[in-house]
This record gives C-alpha cells, sequence and structure tokens, in this order.
C-alpha cells in the first residue's frame, strides 16, 4: 500500500455470475495515479474500463451477482474496509465520476437545476436553492453552456447529448473532487467545446492536484492530456508507460494494432486492421514507470 | 443531377422550455443522394439529432418539409415509410428494451421486417453479432449488462436487420476503440455498395469524416452553414467555423498536424 498515491489499485478481479457459471472479466489488473497526475486507461470496447472506475466509486460492489476482489486504495485507505455508507460518503464529495452515458446517469424527472442542488448539497449541506443555482450557473458557462438558465430549468431529454455530457462534467468538477473518474466525457462534444471542457479539468488538476483517470477511445485527446497511459486489452493491461513512449514506441502488439487503426485527419480510407490476434495476448509490458 | 433519394425543404423547429424558445432547427435545406454517405457535424447543440428524428417523423418540423423519393413524408409515418428508413440512435441504451434480450430484440427487426425464414432466424442473429465483433453468446444477455460500446454495436446490427434503403447515423461509433471501429466502418461501406444503401452519418470525429464521408454538412446554432464534397471541404473549407473546427483537432501524425496549422493559418478573422 502507498499511501502518497490517490488510487493505488491492485490485483483486481471482477466476475460476473450468471445461470450458466461465473465469467471473470477483471484477470488481475494493477494500476496507480499519483496527487495531481492525470492518467489513461485506453483500450477495447468491453474490456473492462467502465466496471473498474465503478469499482473505484464503489458502486460495483453493490451489484448483487458481481464479485470483486484485489485491493484498491484511495489516499490510503482500503475502500473494501469501508461498509456501503462510508463509501457513499466519499462519492460525489472526494470521488467524482463523468458517466461514460449520461443520459442514463442524469434523473429524467428532476429538473437538472434541483440535480445540481442536491450534488451540491453533498459537500455543502445548508446551500440555498438560489445559490446552488447561481454556482451551476457560473460551471455551465465554463463548459461553453451560453443559455445556462434555459439548461437549469430543463430535463435531462430536452437537452442534445453533447449538453448533457457537459452537464455531467460539470456536476462531477462543482464539488472540486480529490479524485475524477472521466468516462469518455467527450464523446458527443463538438472538438471547440471538447477543447474547453479539458482545459477546464487540466485548471483542476493544477490549482488543487486532482488526480484523473481518464477513459477514452480518443487517442488524439488521451496524447494531449494525459501523463501516463495504461492500454488494456480482454481485463488485462497490456502496456503502460508515459505518454510519450506508448505513441513514440509501442512495444505490445496490442497497442501497436490499436496505434495503427486510428483515423487520419489526412485521409487514405478506414484502416484494414485485424481487431484479434493471438498476439495480443502476449504478456504485459511496462516502460519502467512505476511511481 | 438524378433525383434526391430525400429531400429537406426549408425546414424548422422549435422548441419551448419555460419562458425560453429554442431554435433547434432553422431553415434548412439540404437534398441527400440515393448510394451517397454525407455526414453531418457541427456545434453541440446546433439540431443535428433534432433533425435525425424529424427525418424518422419523430417529431414534425414547426415549418418545412421533407420529401421521400419525391413525395412529401407525413408527419404519421406508415409502416412502409418506417421500413425504409431507419435510425441508429445517440444513445442506444434508450433504444433497446430492457426486458428483452440482444437476440429477441436483433429477432425481432427481422421478424417486423419479414427477412428470412422463422427458422433461420437464431443463425442470422448470430450472423449479425459477428459482423459488428460481438460473440454470438451474448444474443442471451439483457441491455443493461452491456459496455458502452457494445450497445453501440448491438443498435448498429439492428438497424442493418431491417435492410432499409436509407439509414440515419447518429454517432454510430463514438464509443468504440478505433480497432473495432474500423471493423465497422468497412462493414458499413460494404453493406452501402452491395445493398446501395444512403447513409447520413453524423458525428463529432472529423477524422472518421474525412474517410468515409462523401460530402459533409456543416452545422452551427440551427442553422446549415456549409456543405460540400469531403475533398473540397477539407482542402478549402469556405466557412471559418468549418477552418475552426477542422483546426481544433487532436491528431496523432505530423501530417495531420501540417494538415491542421495550414487551416488555421488561413483562418481570416
Ligand atoms: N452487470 C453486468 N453483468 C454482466 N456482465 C457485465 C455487466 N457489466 C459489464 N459486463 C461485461 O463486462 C465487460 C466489461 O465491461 P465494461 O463496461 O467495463 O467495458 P468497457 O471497457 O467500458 O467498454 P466500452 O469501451 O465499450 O465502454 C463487458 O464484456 C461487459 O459485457
Ligand atoms: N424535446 C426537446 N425539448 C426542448 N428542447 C429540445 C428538445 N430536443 C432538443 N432540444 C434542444 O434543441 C437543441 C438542439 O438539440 P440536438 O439534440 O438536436 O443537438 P445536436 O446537434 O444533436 O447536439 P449534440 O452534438 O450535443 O448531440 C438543443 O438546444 C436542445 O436543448
Ligand atoms: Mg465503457
Ligand atoms: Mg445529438
Amino acid at each position: 500500500m502507498r499511501p502518497d498515491l490517490t488510487l493505488d489499485i491492485k490485483n483486481l478481479r471482477l466476475s460476473f455470475r450468471s445461470w450458466s457459471g461465473s465469467t471473470e472479466v477483471l484477470h488481475g489488473i494493477d494500476l496507480s495515479v499519483a496527487p495531481g497526475e492525470r492518467v489513461a486507461l485506453v483500450g477495447e470496447s468491453g474490456s473492462g474500463k467502465s466496471v473498474t472506475s465503478r469499482i473505484v466509486l464503489g458502486t460495483m460492489q453493490d451489484v448483487r451477482h458481481a464479485r470483486v476482489s484485489g485491493q484498491v486504495t484511495f489516499e490510503g485507505t482500503d475502500l473494501a474496509k469501508l461498509a456501503s455508507v462510508e463509501r457513499r460518503a466519499l462519492r460525489g464529495r472526494e470521488i467524482s465520476m463523468i458517466f461514460q452515458d449520461p443520459s442514463s446517469a442524469l434523473n429524467p424527472v428532476f429538473r437538472i437545476g434541483d440535480l445540481f442542488h442536491e450534488v451540491l448539497k453533498r459537500r455543502h449541506p445548508k446551500i440555498s436553492k438560489g445559490e446552488a443555482r447561481q454556482r451551476a450557473a457560473a460551471i455551465l458557462q465554463d463548459v461553453s453552456i451560453a443559455d445556462a438558465e434555459r439548461v437549469l430549468s430543463s430535463y435531462s431529454f430536452q437537452l442534445s447529448g453533447g449538453m448533457n455530457q457537459r452537464v455531467m462534467i460539470a456536476m462531477a468538477l462543482i464539488n472540486e473532487p480529490r479524485l475524477l473518474l472521466a468516462d469518455e466525457p467527450g464523446t458527443a462534444l463538438d472538438v471547440t467545446v471538447q477543447a474547453q471542457t479539458l482545459s477546464l479539468m487540466r485548471d483542476l488538476v493544477e490549482q488543487k492536484r486532482t488526480s484523473v483517470l481518464f477513459i477514452s477511445h480518443n487517442l488524439g485527446v488521451v496524447r494531449e492530456f494525459a501523463d501516463r497511459i495504461y492500454v488494456i486489452y480482454r481485463g488485462n493491461i497490456v502496456e503502460h508507460g508515459p505518454t510519450a513512449a506508448i505513441f513514440d514506441a509501442p512495444q505490445h502488439p496490442y497497442t501497436q494494432a490499436l496505434l495503427s487503426a486510428i483515423p487520419r485527419l489526412t485521409g487514405g480510407g478506414v484502416p484494414d486492421i485485424e481487431e484479434r490476434s493471438l498476439s495480443f495476448n502476449d504478456p504485459m509490458i511496462s516502460h519502467g514507470t512505476d511511481i | 443531377m438524378p433525383d434526391p433519394i430525400l429531400s429537406i425543404r426549408a425546414v424548422s423547429k422549435e422548441f419551448h422550455v419555460g419562458k425560453s424558445r429554442v431554435q433547434a432547427i432553422d431553415d434548412v435545406s439540404l437534398d441527400v443522394f440515393e448510394g451517397e454517405c454525407l455526414a453531418i457535424v457541427g456545434e453541440s447543440g446546433s439540431g443535428k439529432s433534432t433533425l435525425a428524428n424529424m427525418i424518422l417523423g419523430l417529431g414534425a418540423p414547426t415549418s418545412g418539409a421533407i420529401r421521400f423519393k419525391n413525395v412529401e413524408l407525413p408527419a404519421k409515418r406508415s409502416k412502409l415509410h418506417r421500413r425504409q428508413i431507419q435510425l441508429v440512435q445517440q444513445n442506444p441504451l434508450s433504444a433497446l428494451n430492457p426486458r428483452r434480450s440482444i437476440g429477441a430484440s436483433l429477432r425481432l427487426a427481422l421478424d417486423v421486417h419479414g427477412h428470412g425464414q422463422r427458422a433461420d432466424r437464431p443463425d442470422m442473429v448470430a450472423a449479425l453479432l459477428k459482423e459488428v465483433g460481438l460473440d454470438p453468446d451474448m444474443a442471451t444477455r439483457s441491455p443493461s449488462g452491456l459496455s458502452g460500446g457494445q450497445r453501440q454495436r448491438i443498435a448498429i446490427a439492428r438497424a442493418l436487420a431491417c435492410q432499409s434503403q436509407v439509414v440515419v447515423l447518429d454517432e454510430p461509433t463514438s464509443a468504440l476503440d478505433v480497432l473495432v471501429q474500423a471493423r465497422v466502418l468497412r462493414l458499413l461501406n460494404a453493406l452501402r455498395a452491395s445493398r446501395k444503401l444512403t447513409y447520413i452519418f453524423i458525428t463529432h470525429d472529423l477524422s472518421v469524416v474525412r474517410n468515409i464521408a462523401d460530402r459533409v454538412a456543416v452545422f452551427q446554432k440551427g442553422k446549415l452553414v456549409e456543405i460540400a464534397q469531403t475533398e473540397t471541404l477539407f482542402a478549402n473549407p469556405t466557412c471559418d467555423y468549418t477552418s475552426t473546427l477542422i483546426s481544433a483537432v487532436p491528431v496523432v501524425s505530423p501530417e495531420e498536424v501540417a494538415l491542421r496549422d495550414a487551416l488555421a493559418n488561413v483562418r481570416v478573422f
């Protein structure tokens, strides 16, 4: 255990039970994030990125047919030693999450303004409705939402995909968490708005030494944003190291295939690369950066 | 020029939320030709999904008309119309019935559209799943336990099962890693060629657009601000907003950086 790390994951396993038996989806993952560090988790669709972040958030442990083992330490505290209520107390305050699917994460029976009020109450239990609205409007402007008042009066189904995503981002940032779990935060944003939200996250990291675990399929964004990268394939980390090392000298066959499949702004057609290969199961490669 | 398969004529759409009025689509006209892939890109909140929904008959335009093969589409669509145009929604979870298994959803799509013999359905479902890079075993699972990209692929598989002539794809690959994305894009290309499909492909990913679209339409604040052949648009964008967009794309190679910088420099403010 390393108390100096914000997040330290050791030998994390997850399996799901069903009527036909048990399926393991995480096969023993090690991953860490230091204070003020931006770490990206990239890889195959279905390889276990979202479930990993939900284990850190502490919600996967409450899913009945899920079985989690291994160690997840947040600022020196072993999450498994906390009761469900104590884990819940961290959520939305010390650890917050931008969910991959904002339209299902935002409760459709409440207006966005009321949802913000609830989120703010987690850190400031006595905050008034008026003050919450003011603070929410300010942070919405920071994520390039021009008509914040209208958005606060709306339900999530009255907003566009990218507006919901920005609402989620704003909610995750507003309580200035110690650890931000950002699961595909930019998929519904145009590139200029995306740049704006990334710079907002970067400010938080720099001013408050917030740590970020950033999940994304957009490798261009990852290259600009992350300090370090973990590459995951079918529930195993296959390669990890500093961003430059991964992009300039990828060693694992899966990482190499992934990087060569990035569609290019300069054209050249859709890449034609096999998305399965036995060599993708090769042992993990570490670029010697254990922090 | 051949006749367009789909023709959008002076379409506007307004929403009202409390005291505010939202002009989601503002007097948009555009034609879509048979067999083409037309990309729609632009600002988040500029009305792209609203337009997609109206093409499907989910919400009528406040004014204007949408024509399919020269016939105006009514607000209430017949079964025939629903067969001819399919939508892959931006948020696939809301499009899949949570109580139905993946296999049942796909079989239903095949049934509704009367494709193949009933006895062949399980094999057809397995083939569909394989084509989008999923394990055929996934047929027994429910949508709630799937990853974001797995759901997205189910939504694509379902739309393709319907064998419609026009497919509107709203951010269909945003939750896929680039390897699986490439597979899905190749599949879409192959089906377009073999079945003469027409795609309206809505996305924020300009690198994908460059590699699959014949033409690109750029939206900003509810308006169509530019429409051009893909090569022309990337070489010579005429609208400032288009060059702003292209020059803000996060890229990975030096050639792409050069293209981006070239556009950033021609921009006149
Ligand atoms: N509640 C659940 N029950 C059963 N299996 C599940 C459940 N949740 C997730 N899984 C499975 O676990 C695996 C990992 O899912 P996860 O959502 O973490 O993928 P991901 O890496 O986030 O993928 P994507 O990039 O597509 O979002 C997937 O194969 C998924 O089908
Ligand atoms: N049912 C509705 N009621 C009220 N306003 C709506 C409704 N649907 C959409 N809007 C508004 O219309 C505008 C356009 O939304 P739309 O979803 O079409 O944008 P978009 O271009 O698809 O954006 P994104 O790229 O973020 O998905 C937004 O301001 C949105 O809030
Ligand atoms: Mg995911
Ligand atoms: Mg949309």
